[in-house]
């Protein structure tokens, strides 16, 4: 009896140990590795290219000039966005994270409060080459105003109209300038029966229709907070913005409802690709997806995503881009404070630029992501010139799902046969600001 | 039970549309698998018009589905392996035993079923970086942590299977493996377990069909390094596309071990359940 | 689920009344002490994975863990019952959203139990005479269920697009019986997606049960029911239904549980796009956590939705506790 139960007792203890075997076995890779000389660095790099494994082939050799020059190695993990914000979260939530990774910059300011990451202060700042380096605007995405940015700019992107040019030749059609040539020419390409489209929009993805909530309110004037950080969601300039974006598919007509489903970018700009559309607008990251769905880069053309005819601003793009972080209690401050200078130096921005389809953040680069000088042209005119950062305060994310999610119910309501009018844009919106109240 | 017409016009009836019911997505995920890219984007055609398999040879390129595989199938295996051990033995306690405390353990444990996943994802995460800070064993980012976090979820309903199944075993039979000079251990492993196989069989599907198709916790606590499948199939959908004709390949390739081990255990497992469910 | 258990202590513990029989050379400690060594690795991983993280969730609800404090807990502001206050005010907008979701998940969790109930019912009561082929049916009903969850609701995401999906192309293209393409996956349909989906997954397992209970029931009461006359549906009425109650007692209630805290099928099926149809509980709080960083806020909303679940739990196994008694 005795020795019966001390084997139960044994074969007890016995899984335990096989687990922790199993453990010993296991980890080692993902850990923050060694101190002392021979040091690695963790760095959580977002989805650029076309795929995760296309953006670590990208990646690789980059690191490894890196590793080359400093002697530091970097520990490489390319993170889909479905992911990105939750693990970021429990990063910050549990102290254990990554030491350099990549932030999409709209979340600067929310991820700021966190008060998880790294301070780029004057030290800091100057130990990544100085903030002269930078566009001013694209630094300003870096955090609140006024703080030191947590967050310094990698890859710049901004929003453009891109069109179909021979389905414009066709038509007799010029590129729009303004809102409504945009409208008109959409209207003429617009041909439901033959399943042709003016535009394709992504309907059905919060994060887009958060971004034109904005791009469309600020050529209005309108901000949604005020200065002490308090929203202010439903002042007439926001209404009118967002009602003007939804009639593009309500009163215009020249967006396929089924557009309401198109939950990411992606989307349409492979209708775009396909050629079912004449118009999309999307950041300049498009470049890569589109060619790779078909479209020869000769045939389509970009120009800015027009305001309205006297708009109070042209803005036509929020300061779109990846911006990169180091987390605050990294082992490997000095070596996360070199690596950052690589990535923003200038020779490494231009080795990243054409395959991720980015925008140089250095205020003297030129644009590589397209051999196309025009297109290039309009793309660097809107990123420095006719852009305009997102709300820079701590309940940005809040704004972005609260806001995005309320578009994408009046999309769905409109495509599926109702109609949305001013009041219950406002109605929305009240309620969307509601929830920022309280959450904050 | 007397074959009627009106019972033939029903079974032809149900089967049918049942049938059609379980079959459509199954035929769609299929077909979807043997297209090239360009006809999945399109209008939906019954028959694939341009019969390819390139799908299945890409999938492990755009995403490294094999390594993923690779996780799956060990993590899968081993909280099978563990929990169902586990709950061999605390099921054979609960079945033969009265204890103190009996009645507070299988309510408990029974009512962890009830948890929300989600109230308790954030705080399991800050405990297993509380044990690498503290006992340097790595559990956020590696299989172990999963393999622990799955035999659990499975290890409720194991036990009260396992524990309604050793009840349906005649206490008479251990009674003579004791009387024979075995301890209750002996009586465990030559009495009961050998009469209880279905039920073990029963559970050990139940098990790993819960670690092989979990989303929630896997989509935490994975980094690159033992990524599972549940969340690497999310991974063709990308920047520039959705992979649509290899997501259905993958999909279909993830579950044909899945469902081959189920259906070549189903008569277990109905058993199982059953004995479980019945008593 | 405990009306399994609760039986079994009183019929007594062999291993334990065996094994005092067994004479003066036997040490009872050790006997007392293995069933508690047995339960050991259970009881230990119970707490580690479920009971602590539990209350620690628990804890959470009381705190103001938004995302100024995420990173340092012990920083964080005690906030009584605040996060409680908030999540059950139906007239300020979080509470609203709460209720609405609440809602949604009720009607899903009702339709898709009854629907799975009656789907498993009339395939069960199908396959219980022996045919050619019954195995083959069976084993094709069965593949939804063991198909991982993520992969069949994948394809059905997939199935329900509005423009290239299969589901629209049979009714509109093949059937004709709608000449509008509908939206399955936003809107007001998306409710009735979410239930085919999750029916579409459940409902074997309800077959796979029913079908095991009715295997357990003699033939002979058949053939002398019908000795008696009795046509097929009064057969099922006096023998089958009666005798699958137990059977259907656990059935019904596993599959509340599972559908009222379905998370994957609107996880997998809806992605960042949820309609507000389709905004069931888990997947609701899941958003409240992430997407506005309030985990404490979250953690109150999980809290009350296990209090709901525990509730209804016990009020379900005291009712027919009482009533099987009686019988």
């Amino acid at each position: 009896m005795r020795l019966r139960s001390l084997v139960a007792a044994a074969a007890v203890s016995a899984l335990g140990i096989s687990l922790a075997a199993c453990g010993g076995s296991d980890s080692g890779d993902s850990s923050n590795g060694g101190s002392g000389g021979d040091q690695t660095l963790t760095y959580w790099a977002s989805n650029q290219g076309t795929s995760l494994d296309n953006d670590k082939q990208v990646l690789t050799p980059v690191l490894q000039k890196f590793t080359q020059e400093t002697g530091i190695k970097v520990n490489l993990e390319v993170i889909g966005w479905n992911d990105l914000q939750t693990r970021i979260q429990t990063a910050t939530t549990s102290g254990q994270g990554p030491d350099v990774l990549n932030i999409g910059n709209t979340w600067a300011a929310s991820l700021q409060a966190t008060g998880a990451f790294l301070p780029f202060d004057d030290d800091a700042m100057k130990a990544i080459g100085g903030k002269d380096k930078f566009v001013p605007t694209a630094l300003a995405t870096g955090g609140k105003e006024g703080e030191p940015p947590t967050s310094v700019p990698l890859y710049g992107l901004a929003y453009g109209l891109y069109y179909n040019k021979a389905m414009f030749a066709a038509a007799g059609l010029q590129p729009p300038k303004t809102w409504e040539e945009m409208v008109t020419d959409a209207q003429k390409l617009t041909n439901p029966a033959k399943k042709q489209w003016g535009m394709a929009l992504a309907a059905g993805s919060y994060t887009e229709n958060v971004h034109f909530a904005f791009i469309n309110a600020a050529q209005n004037g309108a901000d949604w907070f005020d200065k002490d950080g308090k929203p202010t969601f439903t002042g007439d300039g926001n209404v009118q913005g967002v009602l003007r974006y939804l009639d593009l598919m309500q009163k215009d007509k020249v967006a396929n409802p089924s557009n309401a489903q198109y939950d990411n970018g992606t989307k349409s700009v492979n209708d775009f690709a396909n050629k079912k559309v004449a118009m999309v607008i999307n950041q300049n990251n498009a470049d890569s997806s589109i060619v790779a769905n078909g479209m020869k880069a000769g045939e389509y053309g970009v120009v800015p995503f027009p305001a309205p005819a006297g708009a109070a601003a042209p803005v036509g793009s929020h300061v779109a881009g990846i911006n990169l972080s180091i987390f605050k209690n990294t082992k490997h401050k000095d070596a996360a404070l070199k690596f950052v200078k690589f990535m923003t130096d200038a020779d490494t921005q231009t080795t990243l630029g054409k395959p991720f389809s980015s925008l140089p953040v250095l205020k003297d680069a030129k644009p590589v992501f397209t051999t196309d000088a025009a297109e290039a042209a309009t793309f660097s005119d809107v990123y420095n010139n006719k852009s305009k950062p997102l709300p820079l305060v701590p309940a940005e994310d809040q704004f972005e799902s609260t806001v995005g999610k309320a578009m994408n119910s009046m999309f769905a309501k409109i495509a599926t046969g109702g109609t949305v009018t001013a009041d219950e844009v406002k109605a929305a919106l009240k309620t969307a600001q509601d929830q920022v109240a309280a959450g904050s | 039970m007397r074959e009627t017409r009106g019972f033939k016009i029903y079974r032809g009836v149900v089967l049918t549309v049942l049938g059609l019911f379980v079959l459509l997505p199954l035929y769609v995920m299929a077909t979807s698998s043997l297209k090239p890219l360009g006809d999945v984007q399109g209008a939906f055609t019954w028959w694939p018009s341009n019969l390819t398999l390139d799908p299945f040879v890409d999938m492990w390129k755009t995403v490294p589905l094999g390594r993923y595989f690779v996780n799956s199938t060990i993590v899968s295996v081993a909280a099978t392996v563990a929990s169902v051990a586990i709950a061999i033995l605390a099921a054979f306690a609960v079945s033969r035993f009265r204890f103190r405390g009996r009645s507070v353990f299988t309510t408990t444990v029974l009512s962890t079923q009830m948890f929300p996943g989600v109230l308790f994802l954030l705080p399991l995460f800050l405990i297993f970086v509380n044990i690498n800070n503290s006992l340097g064993v790595q559990l956020v980012g590696t299989r172990l942590g999963l393999i622990i976090t799955y035999l659990t979820f499975s290890l409720p309903f194991s036990i009260w299977m396992l524990a309604g199944y050793f009840d349906s075993i005649p206490r008479e039979l251990d009674e003579a493996a004791l009387v024979d000079g075995c301890g209750p251990m002996g009586a465990l492993t030559r009495v009961v377990l050998p009469a209880a196989r279905p039920g073990v069989i029963a559970v050990a599907i139940y098990s790993f069909m819960t670690a092989w198709g979990e989303v929630l916790f896997a989509s935490v606590m994975t980094t690159e390094s033992n990524r599972t499948l549940s969340v690497g199939l999310r991974q063709y959908s990308t920047q520039t596309n959705i992979y649509w004709n290899q997501i259905m390949a993958a999909a279909l390739v993830v579950s044909v071990p899945v469902v081959i081990g189920f259906l070549l255990a189903q008569r277990h497992f109905v058993a199982g359940v059953t004995a479980g469910a019945v008593k | 689920m405990s009306v399994a258990t609760e039986q079994a202590p009183a019929e007594a513990a062999p291993g334990v009344r065996a094994a005092r029989k067994r004479g003066p050379d036997h040490r009872p400690g050790l006997s007392r002490k293995l069933p508690y060594l047995l339960l050991a690795p259970a009881v230990l991983l119970e707490l580690l994975i479920h009971i602590i993280p539990m209350l620690v969730g628990i804890w959470m609800s009381f705190v103001k863990l938004t995302k100024f404090f995420i990173a340092n807990w012990s920083a964080a502001p005690w906030a009584g019952l605040n996060n409680y206050r908030i999540a059950v005010d139906v007239h300020n907008s979080v509470g609203e959203g709460l209720l609405k979701s609440f809602g949604v998940t009720v009607v899903f969790s009702a339709v898709t139990v009854v629907l799975a109930w009656c789907l498993g019912m009339a395939a069960a009561v199908a396959l219980q005479p022996p045919f050619k082929g019954r195995s083959a049916v069976r084993t094709l009903f069965l593949v939804p269920y063991a198909l991982p969850a993520y992969a069949g609701i994948l394809t059905w995401n997939f199935m329900l697009q509005r423009d290239t999906g299969a589901v629209n192309h049979v009714l509109v293209d093949n059937l004709g019986i709608l000449s509008d393409r509908p939206f399955w996956l936003l809107g007001g349909n998306a409710l009735t997606s979410l239930i085919t989906v999750a029916l579409w997954r459940l409902w074997p397992f309800a077959f796979l049960t029913l079908m095991a209970g009715l295997q357990s029931i003699p033939q002979d009461i058949y053939e002398a029911a019908s000795v008696d006359g009795a046509g097929t549906v009064r057969q099922w009425r006096n023998i089958t239904l009666p005798s699958l109650r137990p059977v259907n007692l656990v059935l019904v209630l596993v599959l509340f549980l599972w559908t009222f805290s379905d998370f994957n099928t609107p996880y997998v099926l809806f992605g960042t796009a949820q309609p507000p149809a389709g905004d069931l509980i888990t997947f609701h709080i899941y958003n409240a956590s992430f997407l506005t960083w309030n985990f404490g806020s979250g953690a109150a909303m999980s809290v009350l939705l296990l209090i709901f679940l525990m509730i209804v739990t016990g009020a379900y196994l005291a009712v027919t506790g009482r009533r099987s008694r009686r019988a």
